[in-house]
């Protein structure tokens, strides 16, 4: 029960990675942490991780980010639940065809943001928008292994 | 598929409930701006998030103060007096300029301008939302800072506070898309309206009829119309001036003077009882009582 904890700190470390004050050109390959480590848990221990919590970390990103309150929540929740719906599947996929259905997933997530944004603000495409799925894509194996070794190692179910 | 909630609403039911949810928080804050006034608290509960986020970067700024050497200390130490010398001796002139501009608009029964309190805050971090052009900045409610206050750097108007937390600030760049800024020319006192444009170094000016006296390197200062700016802080000069026939009106663009790439030290002016737009020369005259009844 108290070894829950873990799962809130990993979530806590992706919000202060979030934020954390970036050079302006390294800001835009910042990759989507929160969304990562949502979805590691989620495929991991779907009963323990899964739409509440997701809307609950959007809206704290949302307050984090500045942006209207439900626009992270909205996405996030989305794509958890795709997940969610197939974590059986992904769980058994090998670490490379993982990569690639999460490459879809922040696809999803990014582009759902932009046009929540663009309906309330009326922001324009820029490519630059996308480069986070890039860099998503790549972080995910890294992810998997290390928060896959603390919950073994932690024995959390 | 064995289902994952054996208790409670299912998979499905849940999705419903938080979409809709979101929507709601979605249509009522980003819409009506519900939220406002909440906003400051929640930023406040979330701020340890923010606290750890800039810890790096404060550590980084401190040993990088401290491991400088005394001889680059010693030639900006001269540089900063050089500076300082010169800047005091305009002063002086200034203080003779401001009592002369008193005395002619009291002449002229023109509105009398009172000398906004200025506060010094430091940027925290640049907002990491490539839609939105914000910075935090380190101060808060319990230094005076109010919603829509205007704030300027060294060079020019850099934005106003859009979000106010305990001890942090949202401050809203004038190159948003959402950001609007009255200003007029300094050359010939010619009206229009700034808006920003989403980069982060260009202004649009809108509705410019063809025939308008605007010229390329005329300087933008704040017209002080519309009560959120005050009058006669440089915004931005005119970089661009195409007049294409084919359209309604000219498009001007132009770049804001504050360096927004580089913002370090931000002025935050005014204090929320104090209007910043000015008194009428005859109410001044009652307030300090030189009227006689």
């Amino acid at each position: 029960m108290n070894k829950r904890y873990v799962i809130y700190l990993s979530i806590f470390i992706a919000l202060v990675l979030e934020v954390i004050p970036m050079p302006l050109d390294v800001a835009m390959y910042r990759p989507d942490w929160l969304l990562l480590v949502l979805v590691y848990w989620n495929i991991a221990l779907p009963q323990r991780v899964n739409l509440g919590l997701a809307f609950a970390c959007g809206v704290i990103l949302d307050i984090l980010l500045g942006h209207s309150l439900g626009l992270n929540s909205l996405a996030l929740v989305v794509v958890i639940y795709i997940s969610s719906l197939h974590y059986q599947r992904l769980r058994n996929y090998s670490v490379w065809q993982q990569m690639v259905l999460l490459g879809l997933l922040t696809a999803l997530y990014n582009l759902i943001i932009f046009w929540l944004q663009h309906w309330l603000t009326n922001v324009y495409f820029q490519f630059s928008y996308f480069w986070p799925i890039v860099t998503t894509v790549f972080l995910w194996p890294w992810l998997f292994w290390i928060l896959r070794k603390i919950r073994r190692q932690m024995g959390l179910s | 598929m064995k289902p994952i909630f054996n208790r409670g609403p299912t998979l499905e039911s849940r999705l419903f409930i938080v979409v809709v949810l979101s929507l709601g928080l979605l249509i009522s804050d980003g819409l009506y701006g519900v939220f406002k006034p909440l906003r400051s608290l929640l930023t406040t509960l979330v701020s340890p998030v923010q606290y750890i986020a800039s810890l790096p970067a404060v550590f980084l700024d401190a040993s990088t103060d401290r491991i400088i050497s005394q001889e680059q200390l010693i030639t900006e130490n001269e540089a900063l007096i050089q500076q300082l010398v010169i800047l005091q001796a305009d002063n002086q002139r200034y203080q003779s300029l401001q009592a002369e501009n008193e005395q002619l608009r009291k002449l002229l029964d023109a509105p009398i301008q009172t000398n906004l309190p200025k506060k010094v805050a430091e940027l925290m971090a640049v907002d990491n939302n490539p839609y939105s052009l914000q910075v935090l900045i380190n101060k808060g409610s319990i230094n005076g800072v109010f919603n829509t206050q205007p704030v300027i750097d060294d060079q020019g108007v850099v934005g106003q506070i859009v979000d106010v937390a305990q001890t942090t600030s949202r401050v809203l760049l004038v190159s948003d898309l959402s950001h609007a800024i009255p200003v007029r020319i300094l050359r010939n006192n010619l009206r229009l309206i700034a808006n920003g444009s989403g980069e982060l170094n260009l202004l649009n000016i809108k509705h410019v009829p063809h025939s308008a006296d605007v010229a390329e390197g005329d300087i933008l200062i704040t017209s002080g119309l519309g009560n959120v700016f005050p009058e006669g802080y440089p915004v931005a000069v005119i970089s661009q001036i195409k007049r294409d026939e084919g359209r309604p009106f000219a498009m001007v663009k132009a770049t804001p003077l504050a360096r927004l790439d580089r913002l370090r030290y931000l002025l935050l002016l005014g204090q929320q009882e104090m209007p910043l737009a000015p008194l009428n020369a005859t109410e001044n005259r009652v307030i300090k009582g030189d009227i006689n009844e």
